[in-house]
């Protein structure tokens, strides 16, 4: 298996692959055919899942660590000195999504048309993975969405759930994100949205205006990624001291600690460890 | 002391102090009518920032108030948090999958097991292992949780009463909870920060004796919930204190996202238990309280009431349990290797730890299974790539827990969705336009974790 299939997508080298360009019969990573089905001819489809399959994938994306056990000076015995690991494909869901997704996609598509914004424009990308509903918003989109969210009577998602920011710093041109999580209890469902804003310019729409709870989680993300909410009422730090420097959740913020006697040896503090991932 | 030590700046005297802070009053001692009437500057609505805490006994932990004062009427309150923040999340990514519960047991330290159960969910769900838990795991699972919402429930109303000036109640409700701490000690080894519920199942299996223990308890709680609720619910003063006191009605919580007992005292039956059921929830009996007054004591009649009910849910955990006592090897924690972590424990004289057989196997018999030990706790498992957000009713509402793997040993991210923290945000919409009492009852009646608000 050293040639990839026909209609292997074609990808990005070295930027962020853009998952819609991916031919619509692509099956996402992982996913099987549904059991009972009678074995035969392996079907490109069945073919997508295969790890010859996902490693050649994979090579397009860009390297996500290198080496293993953590060493880092001389003395690598262990010959992983020089691995190269590459992301995995971001996934991707087309519709139909299956369950209550498609009804929220479609309820927001509509509800989007109505003020002529294109579903499409709004929503970069969608996942079902682990069966929870995913939309990948621009940010310039994002009110616009939670409006429609919380007031469309085919929607209705009434229970804020916090906005819970995510640092990636390999993630170049996107490295901040805030993922939100509503859910809706006329309909007794959830979703999940995610927004991403460069470091270099970290402002993502405040949701405040549409959402009044989220006026503290704002804050938060604020304190600990430095996340700027733009049209925030007060957006101050909420948990670190207000004249703390950086933001403490960073990734390229150390954990600090310092080293600890234990029996006669030395533990060193908890981000000094060696680690595996 | 003279007036000049208490204006922020040094050594100023009491007119320059007045022309640029605005009027200090030395409280030093006297009666404030005293010290007002003769000062003909000032009005009579003027108001007075006060700070209510960091360290007033009835902010439930370190919460700090600032409240603006017309005479006795709140016009503004605004909460200030973090004075106990620690990092739970950020020490969480430096850590194992497995010693991430450790971590998040104890964020919200009077609900640990809510807290474990809605991070171990997370991680099952990214690992794909949700379908292969066992059965036992998900039966001790559920009569841990009942068990924490009856003790995180007491904890709410105890304090509840002695903020309100009433130490009998408090006593009692203290009194009971201990009963509910012993069976932990019993069960977890620890009455608090359990680390019980771990990504597969549960630590270890009911003790010998264990469910004996459930049943003498579930035979006198019946008893002491009477009494409890004897002494509180038509005491005059606790009515006087609660009812109709920090009003917030349907529409108040659906606009700031208000779950849990604040949500169920408006009479919409919301309960994750019910509506989005997981470790089996749907398979046991109980009902939904609520009421529709909205108020403090409509917090504390749902918080009441859902005591009872968890004991119903407790009863059932203890009948299906008896039920497989005679299942052979029925195990309570995930069984694949890779993943049940740690390989056998057992209680000894000093404390949880692996079996003596284990150490047996890996020290005496088996070269193999010692590496794979040691991989396993060292280094960890790996949890595939994504983000999960499994939310559990807490006590106190939604309790979710937004866990990301980037496909390593350790958790990229874990954020906690805390109820409180989320709740706290209500305190404006309680307590403005009321009496500066009412504030306290507001609180008690959010039942804020300040370990769950900070983390």
């Amino acid at each position: 298996m050293t040639t990839p299939p026909e209609g292997a997508p074609g990808g990005t080298p070295g930027g962020v692959p853009d998952s819609t360009s991916k031919p619509s019969d692509e099956k996402l990573p992982g996913k099987q055919p549904p059991a009972g089905e009678p074995a035969g001819e392996p079907t490109p489809d069945d073919q997508a899942s295969l790890p010859a399959r996902l490693g050649e994938e994979r090579l397009e994306e860009p390297v996500a660590r290198t080496g293993m056990f953590g060493v880092t000076t001389t003395g690598d015995t262990s010959g992983y000195g020089r691995l190269q690991v590459h992301r995995p494909p971001l996934p991707a869901a087309e519709p139909p999504y299956g369950g209550y997704f498609d009804a929220i996609a479609r309820g927001l598509g509509s509800a989007l048309q109505a003020d002529g914004v294109d579903f499409n424009d709004a929503i970069e990308r969608v996942t079902t993975d682990f069966g929870e509903l995913t939309f990948y918003l621009r940010r310039v989109h994002l009110v616009a969405v939670m409006d429609k969210l919380l007031h469309d009577p085919d929607l209705r998602f009434e229970i804020f759930g916090g906005v819970s920011g995510v640092h990636y710093p390999g993630d170049v041109g996107r490295e901040l994100h805030a993922v939100y999580h509503l859910a809706s209890i006329t309909h007794n469902r959830r979703v999940r949205l995610e927004v991403a804003a460069p470091d270099a310019d970290p402002h993502i729409p405040s949701v405040t205006s549409v959402y009044p709870a989220a006026n503290w989680h704002e804050r938060e993300t604020w304190d600990f990624f430095g996340i700027i909410f733009d049209g925030h009422p007060a957006l101050t730090r909420i948990e670190m001291p207000d004249d703390w420097p950086g933001h403490p959740q960073r990734k390229d913020y150390p954990l600090g600690g310092i080293p600890v006697e234990y029996r006669g040896t030395k533990v060193p503090p908890p981000d000094e460890r060696r680690s595996y991932s | 002391m003279s007036s000049t030590d208490t204006h922020a700046t040094p050594g100023a005297t009491d007119a320059e102090a007045d022309a640029t802070e605005g009027r200090v009053y030395n409280l030093a001692g006297g009666d404030w009518d005293d010290v007002v009437t003769d000062d003909t500057d000032r009005g009579f609505n003027e108001q007075i920032v006060v700070n209510m805490g960091p360290q007033h006994p009835s902010t439930h932990g370190v919460l700090r108030l600032i409240l603006t004062l017309e005479g006795e009427t709140v016009t503004d309150a605004r909460a200030s948090i973090g004075y106990l923040h620690t990092g739970i999340e950020k020490s969480m990514e430096y850590r194992t999958w497995t010693q991430g519960t450790t971590f998040i047991t104890r964020a919200d330290y009077l609900t640990p097991m809510f807290n474990e159960a809605t991070y171990c969910l997370g991680v099952e769900r990214l690992l794909g292992i949700e379908d292969r838990i066992p059965e036992r795991a998900q039966i001790i699972r559920v009569l841990m949780l009942e068990l924490n919402r009856i003790s995180s429930h007491l904890g709410g109303i105890g304090p509840f009463g002695l903020e309100l000036g009433a130490t009998t109640i408090f006593l009692q409700g203290v009194r009971f909870r201990e009963n509910v701490l012993d069976l932990f000690e019993l069960i977890t080894g620890l009455r608090m920060n359990h680390a019980f519920i771990r990504p597969g199942g549960v630590a270890q299996d009911l003790p010998a004796g264990g469910l004996e223990a459930i049943r003498d308890f579930l035979r006198k709680a019946p008893k002491w919930i009477a009494d409890l609720r004897k002494l509180i619910d038509s005491n005059a003063v606790f009515i006087a204190r609660t009812k109709g006191i920090a009003y917030l009605d349907l529409e108040g919580c659906m606009a700031l996202g208000v779950t849990g007992p604040i949500l169920r005292a408006t009479g919409l039956p919301w309960d994750l238990r019910k509506s989005q059921p997981v470790m089996g929830y749907e398979t046991y009996e109980f009902d939904v309280p609520t009421t529709d007054t909205c108020d403090t004591y409509g917090r504390y009649l749902i918080r009441m009431l859902e005591i009872e009910q968890s004991l119903r849910i407790v009863e059932q955990c203890v009948e299906r349990l008896a039920d497989r006592a005679s299942v052979a090897n029925d195990p309570w924690l995930i069984q694949d290797a890779k993943i049940g972590w740690p390989a056998r424990l057992s209680l000894g004289p000093d404390g949880m730890g692996p079996s003596p057989e284990h150490i047996a196997h890996i020290m005496g018999q088996s070269m193999e299974a010692l590496i794979h030990h040691f991989k396993l706790v060292t280094e960890g498992f790996r949890v595939p790539v994504g983000q999960a957000y499994v939310p559990v009713e807490s006590p106190k509402g939604e309790l979710g827990c937004h866990v990301v793997s980037d496909g390593g040993t350790r958790p990229y991210r874990a954020h906690l969705r805390d109820p409180s923290f989320h709740h706290m945000q209500a305190v404006s919409m309680m307590c403005e336009g009321g009496n500066l009492a009412d504030v306290i009852p507001a609180i008690a009646s959010i039942d804020p974790v300040i370990g769950g608000v900070d983390r």
